[in-house]
């Protein structure tokens, strides 16, 4: 399904700074959404989307936001636009931000991420949406993350980013 | 080719003369991570190498939660102490990183990477101080290199005598309510103009701070006399190159602001450019429950001087929580050797040591449902100081202030000798 939210969803909704006190991303993904919208940590299913309006993701730099999303096991997260320390985090972690107009999208809609073909066909709408992945996104996405793209290429590697 | 302040200062870390757009890896003058980001940077570091570049320019203090408040906490403080003593960077108890770093560390010119989404802060003395998370810092720290996209500039010019009880605070929430949460979004603030030539550093740190708040990557204001001054006063070198956008130089949006009939200003929860004038909000008479006054937007000695013009020889409201957290060491030894704290203390506040105290909701005066805090910190979000319930107003320290006397939002200009 479809986690549906509005404009400015801020770090202090996604991970409030209380339960920012484990390095444990698995007891962090429980902490998701904790008070904003209790049900999500116990009905999230891996593979659903959360869906969200404009600067998804401001506030604090606090990385615990794209990691409690990230081992949610969401597919993406789509917004019309991301906060930026927000969208450099899930870069780095590989949380994959799609960014589209999500007005027409419901909760129940079943959509249709690829990524390869940059395509997001929402099936029960039968319409298809642009949107718009930036390489490096994409590319570190695939690499699961910088860090594991650094451990396999070398820290010299970082410079190789601007080509993607 | 015309450059603004901010090109310029991306430039002399990468070694050629980039503008806005280019993509680049530049070489960094300092890397913060404090006692609540850093724990998330130990296992990607750990991951990627051994050693930190130069523990010199690595900086560590703790403040979000010093002293910890929970065993939790302290089990995360005492790996970051583990990592810190290995790699021989001390950690710092000294208050607020943003507030302890323009004291101390930062430099005019510099580009600095800090793990805290207020690190635009430091750019109140010239300087390039962007935010990042967690694995950002620790490839920082591995490297002292972070790639950036040169970001676009936003001018924001400010004119005008500012109207007395009104202050860079009272500025900055204009300015923030005119740009919105986002108006700013992966591009840099430059202040300028009469007005903000005439702000000492720490109101000019206000404005760079509160810009945090519209998702700006950097703010900045050109380095001049008033930035000698500081760095004097911190007993630092005071050389540095002269440094300012060039006259050509391409800015993506101007922005004005006239100040001379501003009135004092209030962000209404929970958004930050919900702002209205305070005299608006104070005919709603919304009682106060607790009272703020620190932060990295509002807490160095300029900022209790008001205060304590304001509160010396009264009372407190009855029933009301009045809390002081200086926003470091040097601001609370100011504070005792003036005599401010003996009459804060008197005045019923509690005076706490220098940190981000109640801010972050973790501890310190932690807010229940639907309680209204006045504060004079910069995020006002539900649930960012405690229940998801509870109302955040934030305002500069004056009217922060005048509320404590009252026991309402109250507008400080009839309480401002």
């Amino acid at each position: 399904m479809n986690w549906k939210f509005g404009d400015n969803i801020n770090t202090d909704l996604i991970t409030p700074g209380r339960y920012n006190i484990t390095t444990d991303p698995e007891e962090l993904a429980q902490a998701c959404f904790i008070e904003y919208r209790p049900e999500f940590r116990k009905q999230v299913r891996p593979g659903d989307f959360v869906v969200a309006g404009h600067n998804f993701g401001c506030g604090s730099s606090r990385e615990t936001a794209a990691v409690a999303l990230k081992h949610s096991r969401l597919q993406a997260v789509i917004a019309k636009s991301f906060a930026r320390i927000f969208f450099r985090n899930a870069i780095n972690l590989g949380l994959l931000c799609v960014i589209a107009d999500t007005d027409s999208i419901e909760e129940s809609d079943r959509l249709e991420l690829n990524i390869q073909a940059q395509a997001l066909r929402n099936a029960t709408r039968e319409r298809t949406l642009p949107i718009e992945i930036p390489g490096m996104m994409l590319r570190l996405h695939q690499e699961g993350g910088i860090i594991n793209f650094l451990k396999r290429n070398g820290l010299a590697a970082l410079a190789d980013l601007e080509k993607f | 080719m015309a450059q603004t302040l901010a090109e310029k200062i991306f430039s002399n870390h990468c070694g050629r003369a980039v503008r806005a757009g280019d993509f680049i890896l530049a070489d960094l003058d300092l890397v913060m991570a404090h006692d609540t980001t850093c724990a998330w940077a130990l296992e990607p570091f750990y991951q990627i190498a051994e050693r930190v570049f130069d523990p010199k320019k690595i900086f560590i203090p703790f403040d979000h939660a010093f002293p910890s408040p929970s065993v939790a906490m302290s089990k995360l403080q005492s790996r970051i102490r583990e990592f810190a003593d290995e790699q021989g960077i001390p950690v710092v108890y000294d208050g607020v990183c943003h507030q302890v770093m323009s004291e101390r560390l930062i430099n005019p010119g510099n580009l600095i990477l800090g793990a805290d989404s207020h690190s635009p802060t430091g750019g109140g003395l010239g300087a390039l101080t962007i935010g990042v998370g967690s694995t950002d810092a620790a490839i920082a720290m591995a490297t002292g290199r972070s790639w950036f996209r040169v970001p676009g500039t936003i001018r924001v010019t400010v004119s005008g005598d500012l109207p007395r009880g009104c202050y860079s605070k009272d500025v900055v929430l204009a300015v923030a309510r005119e740009m919105g949460p986002d108006g700013a979004n992966y591009r840099v603030i430059e202040y300028a103009g009469p007005t903000v030539e005439g702000f000492n550093v720490p109101a000019r740190l206000t404005l760079t701070n509160m810009s945090a708040e519209m998702g700006a990557k950097a703010a900045v204001v050109a380095p001049d006399d008033q930035t000698r001054a500081y760095l004097e006063e911190n007993e630092r070198l005071v050389d540095f190159e002269p440094l300012r956008s060039d006259a050509g130089a391409t800015f993506e949006r101007e922005l004005h602001f006239d100040v001379s009939d501003l009135k004092p200003m209030i962000a209404c929860p929970p958004d930050i450019d919900n702002d209205v004038p305070v005299e608006q909000v104070e005919s709603e008479k919304v009682a106060v429950d607790q009272v703020f006054i620190g932060s990295c937007t509002n807490c160095r000695i300029e900022d209790l001087e008001v205060v304590h013009r304001m509160w010396k020889g009264k009372r407190v409201k009855e029933g009301l929580r009045a809390i002081v957290t200086p926003a470091s060491r040097r601001v609370y030894l100011q504070a005792l050797q003036r005599g401010y704290v003996e009459e804060f203390v008197n005045f019923g506040a509690v005076v706490s040591s220098p940190g981000c105290g109640p801010c972050l909701g973790r501890s310190g005066g932690v807010l229940y449902d639907n309680e209204v805090c006045v504060s004079t910190s910069n995020r006002n979000f539900e649930g960012r100081m405690g229940s998801p319930t509870a109302r955040i107003f934030l305002a500069s320290p004056a009217t922060a202030a005048a509320s404590a006397l009252t026991g309402i939002i109250t507008d400080p200009r009839r309480y401002v000798a």
